[in-house]
């Protein structure tokens, strides 16, 4: 499978992302925001960082540089599409995928290890994992509180489109483990389709032996062992 | 015709907005404690060139709904000043 890593101006772990796949064994390319071509990617990702430093909303203008047309084009026509972070508050601005995050309830910038726990097994990135394992992986966002209209969150839930929830280390999903005041603990999430993923945790941030923490690759690995 | 458009966006009434709770929160650290609420949005404004009021409604209204404004968590309104 071959890996596309979009880069906008602003963006901050593409290294880290394209590191990480081809840790696994797979091709990685950037690509560079201002071209159109996504050179025959199969999987594309729009990585963490600060596109186009947050201005107006976190995504809102990186949604519409020249790649986004055919990321958007990719991902209508059933191409397997990845949000980290900030790619995650760009797709939901892109309507790729449903609802919006907003700013943290706490008001602060939060960078620290939370745990999650998967809502379905049903998605290329949560196929290959431990459904009763909380896995640790960091969160680094200031506008990361999920949310939707109650029609949208109970369409998530009848779908099965609740990737990630926030959980603590014992797997608990509850207010206490819910770093950002997302509803329902939601951390991440899939498009109706099943080829669009979205969330907020940085899977490529624990993916190192050195970092003393691969949570985040078992995540990754789920992709790639398809 | 040139037109000046004054648009404020806000976040939902429904929506917890933390800035504007902070912000509260130090208006009455600072005594000022007739204030019961604070909800923090953005003022953009736009000039912009159309051959009617009408029309530049349209542009504005269609700006919004497709950039400044995220209609899932805000909610937008403007007026219109001919120049």
């Amino acid at each position: 499978m071959k890996f596309g890593v979009v880069v906008f101006p602003g963006s901050n772990c593409d290294d880290d992302t394209v590191g990480v796949i081809e840790s696994l064994g797979h091709q990685a390319v950037k690509l560079w925001h201002k071209q159109t071509s996504l050179e025959n990617c199969d999987f594309i990702i729009v990585p963490g960082g600060f596109s186009y430093g947050d201005y107006l909303r976190s995504g809102a203008i990186a949604r519409f540089s020249p790649i986004m047309e055919n990321v958007i084009k990719h991902a209508n026509e059933g191409g397997y599409l990845m949000g980290i972070c900030n790619g995650f508050q760009v797709l939901v601005e892109a309507h790729l995928l449903p609802g919006v995050l907003l700013r943290n309830n706490s008001q602060k910038f939060i960078s620290k290890n939370i745990y999650l726990k998967t809502g379905t097994q049903n998605s290329l990135l949560t196929q290959a994992l431990d459904a009763n394992k909380a896995y640790k992986v960091p969160i680094a966002h200031a506008e990361g509180r999920y949310f939707a209209d109650e029609k949208t969150i109970q369409t998530l839930k009848d779908n099965d489109q609740i990737l990630f929830y926030y959980c603590d280390e014992n797997g608990n999903i509850n207010e206490n483990s819910n770093p950002n005041g997302s509803l329902e603990n939601i951390a991440g999430i899939c498009n109706a389709q099943r080829n669009v993923f979205g969330m907020m945790p940085h899977p490529e941030r624990a993916a190192d032996i050195a970092l003393n923490n691969v949570d985040g690759l078992e995540i990754l690995k789920s992709i790639v062992n398809c | 015709m040139k037109f000046l458009a004054e648009i404020n966006v806000m976040p939902q009434k429904e929506i917890l907005d933390p800035q504007g709770k902070a912000v509260k929160i130090g208006l009455q650290n600072l005594g000022i404690n007739q204030v019961s609420d604070a909800r923090i949005g953005k003022h953009i404004q736009l000039q912009l060139e159309a051959g009617s009021e009408a029309e530049a409604n349209q542009i504005v209204t269609d700006a919004c709904k497709k950039l400044l404004a995220n209609i899932i968590m805000e909610e937008f309104e403007f007026k219109l000043i001919q120049l």
